[in-house]
């Protein structure tokens, strides 16, 4: 391809992000942006208004993920993605809200909101980057953190048990739940085209590598190797029981689809429990005509 | 800013014995307050349950959330959705809620919080009044901004002033405060609810030009941004990080001066607009008793004795007390002999208008630690104190 061709051609993405923000601040060899690029491919396949599509964040490094996206985006305070989600959600029932930050942000902070929002049936999409640590402050332990890896807050190696995400949200009620590594690249688009198809409090893990802190502090090697490291150790097991997707240090990773069911949202309840209580007094919400 | 009548749906016009926490209620859903989200908390609890009674036959929406935290934040997101939100709360909730109200007033969301106050620090008196967040309401979030908080003397007035709060939340895109108390929330008393055409609402400041011009943060000639909600196909950005005119963060001492500024200068500059308060007998007055709340029912008594012991005695009730009156203070200040604050808290206004007096005149505080109210006598003993 010649150098006019080349600058003629467009970025295959040019249209679902911010230009004028690149580029961004993650690392080589991160995982985040493979997975916005995820993000992308699904809006492509999937028949949605793009008017109609909002995203929030949190804070951290995934809590960029807003900045850089171009439709109606929100970069909330730390924790607060998911509240911030549910008032826009609720405030426009028409709005399909996406949910897009870190471990530390949405279950670490963020985790109170994470296990109501599930167990209240939310209509929203929950993209969690883990990269088991805090990184944009430079690598602290999370409550991701598998036992005995070591970070800068947990020099000697993490003693704490850490949270099984796809469990908790499980437990709580989610009806959508799915866990991949970045590298498996597909299968996160697909999952993120089904959630994003759903109603439903939908929720992603996705396990990334964080290059700078995490793998350096544990000799994990550099992007590439943590990536295919990551890949290798997965096990793609659809419908697992999700108390059995404990992730240890070193250890397997079980990966796949473990939920996908039906259930009313949170709004559904409402009007149909509002509408049977009251009758023909009450004025039902968000329910087009 | 386009005027226009309250929505007939949520108006319930007519005589009525309510409670403040009730007129608050009515209030917002009279203003267009369709979306409530809140947490418990005494002596706040009966706004929440009122307006759970009632929205289901407006419609909209009321959610209780899992704290204060997300009660906030809830409301931020509603505001972008394109509701006028409102949730209440009192001391520990409103603690809880402070860094969020930062991010309402970073990024310029019209939103209204009432905090029924009672008893601090800490747990404090759940059930008993007190007036000790009036400084909280104004600093409390790091960093420097502007908000709006007005102060209810009764439950006719919470219902007035939750009206006009959305108002102002609405023309000036901000957090706006009612900052009542216990006892005026627990207390019942007639409130008139006028009709639909005779209450005016303010509609948000809407933005209609090109979609791709839009710029949410590039202050208009009366310093306020035009607004979008999210769905309308602008695809904007909005962030608490420092940002410039298209809401994109941008991280130095520049940006920052602007941003900070703007956020300031917004209220300030119109102070003149929003500000108000109710005077009486002030212009042959030697003392001026400044109060708010349900103090100024109790030091009425207090005015009355002295008046009738000679002593010319003039009041003035802060009906907003952020942004705090200055021009009027500085101005009685030159005039009066002394001021005399009763509140229920050690000083915090107090402490204000010794500022706006700037030495010119005394400030005699009549403070109390909340629990109940004064003894009139005790206010009258200061303004005794201030003639002497």
């Amino acid at each position: 391809m010649n150098e006019e061709a080349r600058q003629e051609e467009k970025n295959p993405m040019e249209d679902f992000l911010r230009m004028d923000r690149i580029p961004h601040i993650w690392c080589p060899g991160c995982g985040i942006g493979t997975v916005v690029t995820s993000f992308v491919e699904a809006l492509k396949k999937s028949e949605l208004d793009l008017k109609k599509l909002a995203v929030v964040s949190g804070i951290g490094c995934t809590g960029r993920v807003a900045g850089y996206v171009k439709f109606d985006s929100f970069h909330s305070t730390h924790g607060r993605a998911i509240p911030f989600a549910t008032g826009l959600k609720l405030a426009n029932p028409e709005l399909k809200v996406v949910v897009f930050s870190g471990d530390g942000d949405i279950a670490g902070i963020g985790g109170n909101h994470l296990i109501h929002a599930a167990r209240r049936n939310m209509d929203i999409v929950v993209i969690c980057v883990n990269n088991f640590n805090y990184a944009m402050t430079g690598g602290q332990v999370a409550a991701t953190t598998p036992r005995l890896a070591n970070l800068s807050t947990a020099p000697y190696g993490n003693f704490e048990y850490s949270f099984s995400l796809p469990y908790l949200v499980d437990t709580c009620g989610a009806t959508y739940v799915a866990r991949w590594t970045s590298l498996h690249i597909r299968r996160v688009t697909k999952s993120i085209q089904e959630a994003l198809a759903k109603k439903g409090f939908s929720f992603i893990e996705v396990i990334t590598p964080c290059v700078t802190l995490y793998a350096r502090r544990n000799r994990l090697g550099d992007g590439l190797n943590l990536l295919k490291y990551y890949y290798d150790k997965s096990e793609i097991r659809h419908g697992a029981d999700t108390r059995t997707v404990d992730i240890d240090f070193q250890g397997k990773l079980i990966v796949g689809k473990f939920v996908d069911k039906e259930k009313p949202t949170f709004l559904e309840c409402m009007n149909t429990h509002l509408q049977k209580t009251l009758g023909e007094k009450y004025m039902p919400y968000g329910v087009k005509p | 800013m386009r005027k226009v009548k309250a929505d007939p749906k949520g108006v319930l016009t007519g005589a009525h014995y309510l409670d403040g926490d009730f007129a608050i209620a009515e209030g917002a859903l009279a203003a267009g307050c369709r979306f409530f989200a809140g947490y418990p908390i005494t002596p706040s609890t009966e706004t929440a349950e009122r307006f759970s009674e009632r929205i289901p036959y407006v419609g909209g929406i009321f959610i209780q959330m899992e704290d204060e935290i997300a009660s906030i934040t809830a409301l931020i997101g509603a505001s972008w959705g394109g509701q006028k939100p409102m949730t209440v709360t009192s001391g520990p909730g409103f603690s809880l809620m402070m860094e969020n109200i930062g991010l309402a007033a970073m990024m310029e969301t019209p939103l209204v919080i009432a905090n029924v106050q009672r008893g601090g620090p800490s747990t404090g008196l759940p059930t008993l009044v007190g007036q000790a967040d009036m400084l909280q309401v104004k600093f409390g979030s790091h960093g420097d901004y502007e908000i709006i908080a007005l102060c209810p003397d009764s439950p006719q007035e919470c219902f007035d002033l939750t009206v006009k709060a959305f108002n102002l939340a609405e023309t000036y895109r901000v957090p706006v405060f009612i900052m009542t108390d216990e006892c005026v929330g627990h207390m019942h008393e007639k409130v008139v609810i006028p009709p639909p055409d005779e209450i005016e609402v303010v509609e948000r400041k809407w933005y209609e030009g090109p979609k791709d011009k839009y710029l949410p943060y590039k202050p208009d000639k009366d310093l306020v941004p035009f607004m979008v909600k999210a769905g309308d196909g602008y695809r904007f950005h909005t962030t608490g990080l420092t940002h410039d005119e298209r809401g994109y963060p941008v991280i130095n001492a520049e940006v920052q001066d602007w941003c900070v500024n703007h956020l300031v200068d917004k209220i300030k500059k119109n102070s003149p607009k929003i500000i108000e308060y109710r005077e009486d007998q002030i212009d042959k007055a030697e003392v001026v008793v400044i109060s708010y709340g349900i103090t100024s029912r109790v030091a009425v008594k207090a005015v009355q004795d002295a008046r009738k012991a000679g002593i010319k005695v003039g009041t003035l009730r802060l009906v907003t007390v952020w942004p705090f009156p200055e021009a009027r203070i500085k101005e009685l200040a030159a005039k009066v002999k002394a001021f005399v604050v009763p509140e229920l808290n050690l000083g915090q206004i107090r402490r204000e208008v010794e500022r706006c007096a700037f030495g010119r005149a005394p400030v005699i505080g009549v403070p109390h630690c909340g629990g109940w109210v004064h003894d009139p006598d005790d206010i009258l003993k200061a303004i005794k104190e201030a003639v002497r």
